[in-house]
């Protein structure tokens, strides 16, 4: 009894503990950068943004999740009940799960800072991506409202066409790199271009947003339409759909939709840092950059890549259904195609290949 | 314990964690939460009006077009997976299969381009 104690339940335990702790830290970051995204929004329309609840309004995000909390949650009357309680549960549960494999720097033993390093981190971040879908279609169809069924179908389509080209993408990362595991990932790039042109103290240049600089533009804009960012965000178009697959709901379902949403967001942020901006390395390989923790450095990268997203939003107007469907399909698809070709037909010329 | 359960089995309790908070959330506004449903208000919403009919509709056949180009280029995905974690083992020999194979689907995708399948007008 005592023995599956200590071999079963307590790793087990301690795993719930470091989970718990992982998705409380995890949610209050989104609660921040929730705020940070409406301040950058509010700043470039030269307006105040959310100001009034705690110091400069940074307890918005806290004050909006109690009213969700005391709002009447309603079902529509022919809605598929289940079904559209559901979704958003789906929608939210999986975009969560998904942070189990990120790594996030190292712990002073060497070993990386992860819930779960399994050997097929990426293939699972790849799956759990896109079943987010389902939450989506599942939303749509159950409310039986017509704006919310032409927003799910538009959002499904999106959403799969833009999943084609991050897989190549991802495609060719593998290629320089190896190995599915996410650590490697990051390992991969602790050597490069920087110590092959002669200045090995500056690592940002090793990392592979450089030598993969046409697939780091596409993955930026593809993880924007895959996540109905703006300025892809036809699925919920305000002027046209009013809100899209979520506009039957009401109070906390609707809470969780816009949840599961922003750790979607956060989480490509995370995955952009993790395949191109060198995950938890320092950008310089000098003091006092390398006094710094990882996973400073990984929460540093992130919180710039989500605020390019913010100023992405701020900045584009929407696109047309039909040119968003053409950007995916005839040009990031046939242009991602051949960069796979291409990357794989360098690395095996030279002989670089890991 | 063994390996293969150290590797997922902490996959399984985060999915459980986050299950419990999505859970906790969904539940807390039927518990706490003024209810008072009435027939307008539980209605779906098209402007204002009542609506006219089922909303499961006739949709156009091109989402349906579109998800099975999907299929087909997912699955392509889902194939180089492993040629690129084996890349340096295959050399040559797998570089040159995968090419013929990526070949095959290119003209499948230019006959798609220009049957009109990607066309949204």
């Amino acid at each position: 009894m005592a023995e599956i104690f200590w071999t079963y339940v307590l790793p087990a335990l301690i795993i719930a503990l470091q989970s718990v702790v992982l998705m409380v830290a995890l949610l209050v970051a989104i609660a921040f950068l929730l705020y940070g995204d409406r301040k950058v929004w509010a700043a470039v329309q030269i307006r105040r943004g959310p100001n009034v609840v705690g110091p400069w309004g940074i307890m918005q995000s806290f004050a909006d999740l109690l009213k969700f909390v005391l709002k009447e949650p309603l079902i529509p009357s022919s809605a598929n009940k289940g079904v559209f309680l559901l979704a958003p549960l789906v929608t939210t549960v999986l975009a969560l799960s998904a942070w189990a494999v990120v790594p996030m720097g190292e712990w002073i033993d060497g070993t990386t800072l992860v819930i779960a390093d399994i050997n097929v981190g990426i293939l699972y971040l790849f799956a759990i991506s896109s079943l987010g879908v389902y939450g989506v279609i599942m939303g749509g169809w159950a409310s039986n409202s017509k704006y919310a069924f032409l927003g799910a179908l538009r959002s499904a389509a999106q959403m799969v066409s833009y999943e084609v080209s991050i897989g190549f993408v991802i495609i060719t990362v593998l290629l320089c790199v190896g190995s599915l595991n996410l650590t490697d990932i990051v390992m991969a790039q602790k050597t490069g271009l920087a110590s092959w042109i002669g200045v090995p103290w500056l690592t940002f240049l090793n990392w592979f947003w450089l030598p993969l600089l046409p697939m780091f533009v596409i993955f930026f804009i593809s993880a924007l339409a895959e996540t109905n960012r703006p300025p892809f965000d036809l699925p919920e178009a305000e002027s046209e759909l009013v809100a899209g697959f979520m506009v039957e709901y009401s109070s906390t379902p609707y809470l969780l939709f816009m949840l599961g949403e922003y750790v979607a967001i956060v989480l490509m942020c995370a995955m952009t840092t993790i395949l191109f901006l060198g995950g938890w390395l320092s950008p310089f390989d000098f003091a006092p950059f390398t006094w710094v923790p990882g996973l400073v450095w990984f929460v540093i990268k992130t919180c710039f890549v989500f605020f390019m997203f913010a100023m992405v939003k701020a900045f584009v107007p929407r696109y047309r259904y039909d040119q968003l469907m053409r950007l995916g399909w005839k040009v990031f698809l046939p242009l991602s195609l051949f960069m796979v070709a291409a990357v794989g037909l360098v690395l095996q010329l030279t002989g670089w290949a890991a | 314990m063994q390996d293969l359960l150290m590797d997922y089995l902490p996959i399984v309790i985060f999915i459980g964690v986050a299950l419990v908070i999505g859970l906790a959330l969904l539940i807390a506004p039927f518990l706490v939460a003024y209810q008072q449903p009435d027939p307008e208000k539980l209605s779906a919403y098209e402007c204002g009006f009542a609506a006219f009919d089922d909303a499961r509709m006739k949709f156009d056949v091109r989402f349906y077009l579109v998800a099975i180009l999907f299929i087909i280029f997912d699955l392509e995905v889902a194939f180089l997976f492993p040629w690129a974690v084996a890349f340096k083992e295959v050399g040559w020999f797998g570089f040159w299969s995968m090419m013929i194979f990526l070949g095959v689907l290119t003209i499948g995708f230019i006959y798609e381009w220009r049957k009109g399948a990607l066309e949204w007008d």
